[in-house]
């Protein structure tokens, strides 16, 4: 009889596979969504889907470019992922095009071009979304008035705005995060009054319950050891500490409060869904602390003081950059190379 | 009750150690014929000191140890040397080496063995020497000479003896087995090795899943003073000397060095027992307890083996159904290696002989790209990075797996077991190990060969240097003797002209 | 002077620039002599990595003048015993692009060594004079062997012996020497699965 000759370990853990990961990942991201859905539409659903459906046919082709098996990469729905993470952060009344062209860069120019999944240094949602941003910054800065301000797009709406945008007759509207950076002269205070947009129980309207239900999902993400909590708390402990340092009392040139930008824009999505992806973050545990903490850093900074409203896609992709450095200073002690005297 | 600690990562596999029956064991049937290979441990093969057609006796050494790293082999029972040759054996790679072969004659004949009647008596070198006849390396499934490793001579000597009976491997229940079956035999034998070495502690280390042999070792071990029984939770690889040595004493044995640099001897209670047993019935190892276990076999459990025993026959015996099995494995699932040929032999180190089914253990799944999850640092008893030595070991780059601490890798196999993109890592980390071992070597050589080309060159213009000179000296005196007038041709011309023209004158 | 110097824009600049330039020239040339550091010619480095076999099928009479002629910009992949390892520890060296190895010299092949076969030696000492390192012993009408701990594999004694009775036998292979390769995932059993091509699957 022929018996088989491979190495140990013989035996595997069970019910552990790439596609597990990937599949509660995408299972965390349904409460954000159903609140995004909530507030703002059918708009993000309609596009997760469309975008997925792109996504797989951009990654087959890719594949079979490559010269690989086109069929079973697809299983680990690593792709799905991306896409809908991406669609999570585009306006939800985008174009189909805006969709496309993200989604492309995505996953051609984000992971495939790299080597495929595993081998893409930065995170591949953040460099398609950051093209989108930097390319159009119109139709990436059409937001909607949420419920309790205007009229919810319906779902016939949200398909004409995807396939015939130019006869889709959006309503936009800034979100909290522009207000704040395009505020010059008002106190907090008097800001909030004038615009109903901030008047969120916690932070801007729709927009704190939609972190909530992402700090949610990544709780449960947390709890499934799908990733550690280095990453996602030194993130929130930098941003809340930065925030701190910077709130003076709301006056119209200071940084935001505390909560304000805890709760604002992809704060939470961004601390538990963009920072985690394990293929473009640093190795170590304490490596992934010091990404965290810096891309709050960052992500304060451009908030305050830089150009844009919103900044963890930019703040993600100056840390892919720097996480080799940050991998090779921060090596864990190894067994037998730090205590040796016998503790009686 | 003694404190215990923790190290870091650790899995926990499904144990399925009931299969087996732990704390019955029963003899195997005698085999046709055994195989005794000369290596059964690490070190210098053992050289046969019989030859074909030798009848030989049970306990007869019949080949002896080369050197000090090596270890003795003797006959486990009577019969005739019908072969000396290269045979498959239990190794990773499925390759030969040299086997005495003994067809056995059934009488079961026995050389007479003497044993001390005080050992206490004895010095510590004529202890060693027997316990070196006898056989005796470490029988946990290193196999490491156990006279080398009690000889350890370095300056702070052994405080701490540790009988390791933890058996953190799925499946296996051989030193479980021992424990309860024998504990009063380990207690001796500790006493014993705790005495040669000069340590003042004994602990005897048991996972809390075995609690009958936690009482049993807790019964037998009242009657040696300074010793205890220390039992701690159940994780993989605990059992891991170094990883052992971290629960216990909270300390850890330094990068490249080995316990005794930290004043620490580990040793297996099957071991313990050997060196009882060498000592007080003067009886040399031919014996073990191996755990015959998995679901192709209708009668899985502990038995106690003839070394020499082909697995083949061997797993006959616990009713082996071939056609469910497309993998046997030496060891347990999580370090021990497939076997390809079930001629290969029971040997010294066969703690575990497991034979899944095809659905108790199924065949691999494919590798897919790694996603950098971390996992696998998360599982590392050692605190390594196997995600990074994963990288480097696919480039070859020696510089960065050596920075990474490769070598401190015990190769346990947790890493590999919680991989979600199923990468056989130990199989990276094994081969870049070979592949520095190898190429240490090799830069060894060619760094001899350099320097004695470079000598041989030396050598060679040195010869022609000589030559040179010597022609330069026999040129320069031929000059100075035209410059001085004083030619010895011409003188001897003038000689030959003047004899000639004294001859003519004569005429 | 420096009135006039700040008033003229251009002039400042160029000040700057060549005051910069000086500064810095100095620190530089401080920084030479300061940190210099005692290495080794290039030509002994490459020397250390190559594999001292000294068997000439590199086209170069050893692996020092070989060692030398890359240190001048001799390609890197002419070295069969070395083989690949040695053709990426150059390349690392080097900071160049690691090549194949070039076939015209020869193809990586398992390491050798001589062996003799004393029954056919006739003395002649012809083996003793072409090994470049030694490693044969014997004298004129004496038997000749090899010692197998100094025989690099070159090759260059078979040749001039007279009665042909050198073998070249593989030093490696065997239990001592065997480790795992590297997992390549193309087997039945642990295929990469991205890796399949789109061809292997059709087939």
């Amino acid at each position: 009889m022929s018996l088989m000759h491979v190495s140990s370990p013989h035996v595997h853990k069970p019910v552990s596979s790439v596609e597990q990961v990937m599949k509660q990942v995408l299972l965390a991201t349904i409460p954000g969504v159903l609140v995004l859905t909530w507030f703002f539409g059918p708009g993000t659903l309609i596009n997760i889907v469309f975008g997925s459906a792109l996504a797989l046919a951009f990654e087959a082709w890719a594949l079979w470019l490559r010269g690989k098996d086109y069929k079973s990469p697809l299983k680990d729905h690593s792709v799905v992922v991306t896409a809908t993470l991406l669609c999570i952060a585009l306006p939800p009344y985008a174009p189909w095009w805006l969709i496309a062209v993200g989604i492309g860069v995505s996953v051609l120019l984000g992971k495939h071009v790299f080597g495929g999944l595993g081998y893409n240094p930065f995170n591949p949602a953040m460099v398609g979304y950051v093209v989108l941003l930097v390319s159009f910054p119109l139709q990436m800065s059409s937001w909607t008035e949420p419920r309790g301000i205007g009229e919810v797009p319906g779902i016939v709406d949200a398909f004409t705005a995807l396939f015939a945008a130019s006869s889709y007759d959006a309503v936009t509207a800034a979100t909290p995060l522009d207000l704040f950076r395009q505020n010059s002269g008002m106190l907090f205070d008097d800001l909030m009054q004038a615009n109903a947009e901030l008047k969120g129980p916690i932070a801007g309207l729709g927009w704190d319950l939609v972190n909530l239900a992402f700090l949610a999902g990544g709780i449960w993400l947390l709890r499934q050891r799908i990733f550690t909590w280095h990453a996602p708390l030194g993130m929130l402990a930098a941003l809340t500490v930065c925030a701190a340092f910077g709130y003076d009392e709301g006056s119209s040139s200071g940084g935001g409060s505390v909560l304000f930008h805890l709760f604002s824009g992809a704060t939470m999505f961004g601390a538990f869904f963009i920072i985690t992806d394990p293929v473009s973050s640093a190795v170590s545990n304490k490596g992934r602390l010091i990404f965290g903490a810096m891309v709050g850093i960052l992500v304060y900074l451009i908030r305050v003081h830089g150009n844009y409203p919103d900044a963890v896609a930019f703040g993600v992709l100056l840390l892919n950059f720097a996480a080799p450095l940050i991998d090779q200073y921060t090596q864990p002690a190894v067994y037998g190379t730090k205590k040796a005297e016998v503790d009686e | 009750m003694r404190q215990i600690f923790d190290i870091h990562g650790g899995i926990h596999p499904p144990e399925r150690k009931d299969m087996s029956n732990p704390g019955w064991v029963s003899d195997s049937d005698m085999p046709s014929k055994l195989v005794l290979p000369v290596t059964q441990h690490i070190g210098a093969p053992a050289r046969p000191i019989v030859e074909v057609g030798d009848t030989v006796l049970g306990g007869q050494m019949i080949a002896e140890a080369q050197g000090p790293v090596s270890v003795p082999v003797h006959a486990p029972s009577s019969g005739t040397v019908t072969a000396i040759e290269a045979r498959a054996v239990p190794h990773a790679s499925g390759l030969t080496d040299t086997c005495i072969e003994i067809s056995l004659d059934g009488k079961d004949e026995w050389v007479s063995c003497q044993g001390l009647d005080n050992w206490r008596d004895e010095t510590k070198a004529a202890l060693l020497e027997r316990v070196r006849l006898a056989g005796i390396a470490g029988l946990g499934g290193a196999g490491f000479p156990t006279a080398i490793k009690l000889a350890s001579d370095r300056e702070m000597g052994i405080h701490t003896l540790i009988i390791n009976g933890t058996e953190c491997e799925p499946y296996i229940t051989a030193d479980d087995t021992v424990m309860q079956r024998f504990a009063q035999q380990i207690v001796e034998g500790a006493e014993i090795l705790g005495h040669m070495v000069g340590a003042e502690t004994v602990l005897f280390a048991v996972e809390d899943n075995k609690p009958e042999a936690v009482e049993a070792m807790r019964q037998a071990a009242e009657a040696l003073a300074g010793a205890e029984v220390v039992t701690f939770p159940t994780k993989y690889p605990s059992g891991g000397e170094k990883q052992l040595i971290e629960i216990l004493l909270n300390a850890q044995v330094p990068s490249g060095g080995i316990p005794a640099d930290i004043g620490v001897l580990c040793q297996n209670p099957s071991t313990a027992i050997a060196v009882r047993d060498a000592l007080i019935d003067g009886k040399p190892v031919t014996h073990r307890i191996t755990t015959v276990t998995g679901m192709s076999l209708k009668n899985p459990g502990n038995r106690r083996v003839m070394l020499g025993t082909p697995i083949r026959e061997l797993l006959d015996t616990a009713g082996f159904n071939a056609d469910t099995a497309d993998r046997v494995i030496h060891g347990g699932p999580m370090m021990g290696f497939a076997v390809t040929d079930l001629n290969m032999p029971v040997v010294k180190i066969t703690n575990c002989v497991l034979a899944p089914t095809r659905s108790e253990i199924p065949p691999p799944q494919p590798q897919q790209a790694c996603i950098r999850c971390g996992m696998c640092a998360e599982a590392c008893p050692a605190s390594l990075l196997p995600q990074q030595l994963y990288w480097y070991a696919r480039a070859k780059d020696q510089d960065q797996l050596e920075r990474h601490n490769l070598m401190d890798c015990i190769e346990c196999g947790a890493c590999a077991y919680v991989c979600p993109s199923h990468i056989p890592l130990v199989q990276y980390y094994r081969s870049a190990k070979g592949s520095i071992r190898e190429a240490t070597k090799e830069k060894v050589r060619s760094d001899n060969s350099r320097v004695r080309f470079e000598a041989r060159q030396e050598r060679l213009e040195r010869e022609l240097a000589a030559r040179e000179a010597k022609r330069a000296a026999r040129k320069a005196a031929a000059e100075a003797r035209a410059q001085s007038g004083d030619d010895p041709v011409q003188a001897a011309i003038e000689r030959a002209k003047a004899k000639k023209a004294k001859q003519e004158a004569e005429q | 002077m420096l009135d006039v110097i700040f008033g003229n824009p251009i002039l400042l600049a160029l000040a700057a620039l060549v005051g910069m330039a000086i500064a810095f020239g100095a620190l530089l040339g401080f920084a030479a002599v300061r940190f210099e550091v005692e290495g080794n010619p290039l030509s002994d480095q490459i020397n250390a990595i190559l594999p001292q076999t000294q068997c000439g099928q590199c086209g170069y009479p050893g692996c020092r003048p070989y060692a030398e002629a890359i240190a001048d910009g001799d390609s890197i992949n002419k070295c069969p015993p070395g083989g690949e390892d040695t053709i990426h520890a150059l390349a690392n060296l080097l900071d160049v692009e690691p090549e194949p190895l070039d076939a015209e010299h020869g193809v990586e092949a398992e390491p050798t060594v001589a062996y003799i076969r004393e029954d056919e030696c006739i003395g002649c000492t012809k083996c003793i004079q072409a090994c470049p390192v030694d490693a044969i012993l014997g004298a004129a009408k004496l038997m000749h062997t090899v010692i197998v701990d100094e025989c690099t594999g070159c090759d260059l004694c078979v040749e001039p012996c007279p009665v042909d009775c050198i073998d070249m036998i593989p030093r490696k292979g065997g239990i001592q020497h065997w480790y795992w390769p590297l997992p390549d995932g193309q087997t039945r059993d642990n295929l990469i699965a991205t890796d399949r091509s789109s061809q292997q699957a059709a087939a």
